[in-house]
């Protein structure tokens, strides 16, 4: 394996592949502050040329963490089909590149790539893209998965409805959800972050949820994004209904333990899903991720935030979630510095996400202590529907109360789809037309006016 | 396209809002808004209404709706942008506007400097951390826990050694927070402490802070309880809100668990003033139960 090269006369050598793969990330405040950046431009793209000659057998064999220390290394490296994998292996990142942009290379085929692709070998890949390969590259990809709806079909793109309340008023909520339901939104799911996270309250909202659903007949899934073991509680102590077990994960077991999970949990509750939900399923999961999470809590084990972000999807997969989305420039500036910077992790996190084989949506967001604003968001949703994302996220005008950060409002998600010539999940988009929501694809003069649902 | 009659009807829904609004500031709008309700008692009619003074609880915008009454009266329990109506699948002209004057305020209190007129005036001497500037103080978390080697030396030179209770301001992430909440949340803390016979040392402004820092200030003063007022990070809701962060006996790398805090400190959260009470109460309590964070029951 070669790790040096020379770029303008000069000597760049590399140490190994975690400073390989560290320093070929496109810039990243996250990276800066863990100490693992390129030290400037042109160290930048040597560590790119090295990067390119490195064979994918080879980032293989490199596990951000070892593999005899970490569960999610052990999945992610078990879940792995050889006989898939030894196409690939030879290949170097430079060869898998083009291979994945080539015009003979189908959706299909990438698919069956991502069976053999350690999450190493997909960080690697997005490391060698340029933003535009990302949403060439991840357009070719179709991920769908089924709970009560299919999700992710070509001709579609469909949005979560978040009604988050400061003290999850009922009233207040079922105000915002009536809202975003009546403008398009919520044909991924109606999911709730809730204030108060004890098992009573949440099972109290999923059954407010489910009424809701059931009494207007709407082709969705619910879910409230507690912790994994509270709402299994929720659903063996109160029989409470639901539709979608939600969790965030991270790409490290000393990560996930920071959110107090273990793999265990996760295979107890898609089992509990599938035996009491009230989805169809098979996919029946929920997951959050998001750049700088695994340094954040310090379980990056001095690797990078990308490879980091790509073994939160090795990982997720192996519990055929229905929806996995990134949560993109939550995390504040330390990690992603600028819009720039979140523009990039959102075209990197849906890609990776995609060729690791997911269903992937995103939640493209800010907090006000970044340089970002509102344009920058509708900007990276406008490029991640090019990219052909699953899904974005719905709040009242982009503003949610509770989270105290700003994502897409209920009227992008309907915005985009009007631009591109798309629809809601076909299920949902007859249930507009049934409500006189839309026409055609087209919202109506009734749309927005959520008192709709005040009328029996 | 906003035709002539509807921007008409929009702005006098505005004005018909602000003069419910001009009544109730009176009240609870802080001080910086007063002054402005206040210059516009007499209506200027060359003068657009302040869309920032819009109640968001009571704007409707929907067209026509079928139950007006309804959602207006479920709507009040949210504090969220709902009933905003659309312009095609687009956001009408106003509530764009109101939201985009909400991330400016919010902007603005990250990313301005705190005024240091105001902080001489409050008495206050200023240190700084190990960042040199905002960018540093939003990209490395870790100089912003650290005192900058001037900063110690202050600290060391000015302030009263081992007080019962060292409280100090810090700028966080609103410098807004500070000059609006300051100048009552601290005199009411300082003056509930007295009346419980609790000593209070030399209070001083750290800029750039994070709230770690606290636990090396704890140690150079050697303060029994120290007591941070520190600005959050803005929601869009309001810019001002602030933070007290308390700990007994802190050491640096002491586990977060063990600091209380009392968050929400604004004119629509709780008011500077009853919360300056409250911190005081705590304090008090948390010098006769010796601890502080999850170990105190409050």
């Amino acid at each position: 394996m070669k790790l040096k090269t020379q770029l303008f006369g000069h000597n760049y050598e590399f140490k190994n592949i975690c400073e390989v793969m560290a320093k070929a990330n496109e810039e990243k405040s996250g990276d800066k502050l863990a100490g693992i950046a390129a030290a400037s431009a042109e160290e930048r793209v040597a560590a790119k040329v090295v990067l390119s000659n490195i064979t994918m057998n080879e980032i293989r064999n490199t596990p951000a963490v070892p593999y005899e220390e970490d569960s999610v290394t052990r999945i992610i490296q078990d879940d792995i089909n050889e006989t898939i994998f030894s196409e690939f292996k030879n290949m170097t990142v430079a060869e898998f590149r083009e291979w994945l942009l080539d015009e003979h290379t189908t959706g299909d085929m990438i698919k069956r790539a991502s069976k053999g692709l350690t999450s190493e070998c997909v960080a690697a890949v997005c490391k060698l893209m340029s933003n535009l390969d990302l949403v060439y590259g991840a357009s070719k990809i179709r991920v769908t998965a089924h709970c009560n709806t299919t999700i992710g079909l070509p001709g579609t793109f469909s949005s979560r409805l978040q009604p988050n309340h400061t003290t999850d008023d009922p009233k207040g909520i079922m105000a915002s959800l009536m809202e975003g339901f009546s403008l398009g939104c919520g044909d991924a799911v109606l999911g709730l972050n809730p204030v108060d996270d004890t098992v009573e309250s949440v099972a109290r909202l999923l059954k407010m949820f489910d009424e809701f659903v059931n009494k207007w007949e709407i082709p969705t899934q619910y879910s409230v994004l507690a912790h994994v073991t509270t709402q299994t509680e929720a659903v063996a102590r109160f029989n409470a209904p639901m539709s979608l077990m939600f969790q965030s994960i991270a790409g490290s077991q000393k990560g996930n333990e920071a959110f107090g999970l273990t793999p265990e949990m996760l295979t107890e509750g898609e089992d509990m899903l599938l035996h009491r939900g009230t989805g169809t399923g098979p996919n029946v999961m929920y997951f959050e991720t998001g750049q700088g999470s695994e340094l954040s809590s310090e379980a990056h084990n001095g690797w990078d935030q990308v490879t980091m972000e790509a073994r939160c999807y090795g990982f997720g997969r192996h519990y055929h979630p229905f929806i996995v989305n990134t949560v993109v420039g939550f995390i504040g500036p330390e990690y992603l510095y600028d819009s720039k910077q979140v523009t990039r992790a959102g075209l990197e996190d849906h890609f990776m996400g995609k060729l690791s084989g997911i269903p992937m949506g995103c939640d493209a967001c800010y907090t006000n202590h970044m340089k970002a604003d509102q344009n920058d968001i509708e900007n990276l949703a406008t490029l991640l529907v090019a990219a052909g994302c699953n899904y974005v996220m719905g709040v009242p005008q982009g503003d949610d109360c509770m989270l105290m950060y700003q994502c897409t409002g209920y009227h992008e998600a309907q915005s985009l789809r009007e631009t591109f010539g798309l629809r809601p999940t076909a299920e949902f988009d007859a249930w507009m037309e049934k409500m006189g929501f839309s026409e055609n694809g087209h919202l109506t003069d009734l749309a927005g006016d959520a008192s709709v649902f005040l009328k029996k | 396209m906003i035709d002539q009659n509807e921007l008409k009807a929009i702005i006098e829904q505005v004005l018909g809002e602000m003069n419910v609004n001009a009544s109730a500031a009176q009240t609870s709008a802080p001080a910086s808004v007063q002054s402005v309700s206040a210059a516009q008692t007499t209506v200027d009619p060359g003068m657009i209404p302040d869309v920032t003074q819009i109640d968001l609880h009571t704007q409707y915008l929907v067209k026509n709706p079928v139950d007006k009454v309804g959602y207006q009266e479920l709507k009040n329990h949210s504090p969220a942008r709902l009933g905003i109506g659309k312009a095609g699948p687009r956001y009408l002209t106003l509530p764009m506007l109101e939201f985009r004057a909400a991330h400016s305020a919010a902007q603005d209190a990250v990313f301005s400097p705190v005024d240091h007129d105001f902080i001489n005036q409050m008495n206050l001497f200023s240190v700084q951390t190990k960042c040199a500037d905002k960018d540093t103080y939003l990209t490395r978390p870790d100089l912003g826990r650290q005192l900058s080697d001037e900063g110690v030396a202050a600290v060391r030179e000015k302030c009263k050694k081992n007080p019962t209770v060292q409280l100090y301001v810090s700028d966080g992430l609103s410098s807004a927070a500070v000059k609006a909440n300051v100048a009552d949340v601290m005199p009411a803390i300082i003056q509930g402490l007295q009346s419980f016979g609790i000593e209070v040392g030399t209070p001083f402004f750290v800029e750039y802070g994070r709230v770690g820092v606290m636990d090396q200030i704890t140690e150079l003063t050697g303060a029994t309880v120290t007591c941070v007022l520190i600005g959050e990070r803005p929601g869009l809701i309001t810019a001002n809100s602030m933070s007290a962060y308390i700990t007994y006996k802190g050491t640096v790398g002491m586990p977060e668990s063990r600091r209380t805090v009392v968050s929400n400190i604004h004119d629509a959260g709780t008011p500077p003033v009853e919360a300056g009470a409250h911190i005081a109460e705590i304090i008090k309590k948390m010098l006769d139960a010796k601890a502080s964070g999850t170990d105190l029951k409050l």
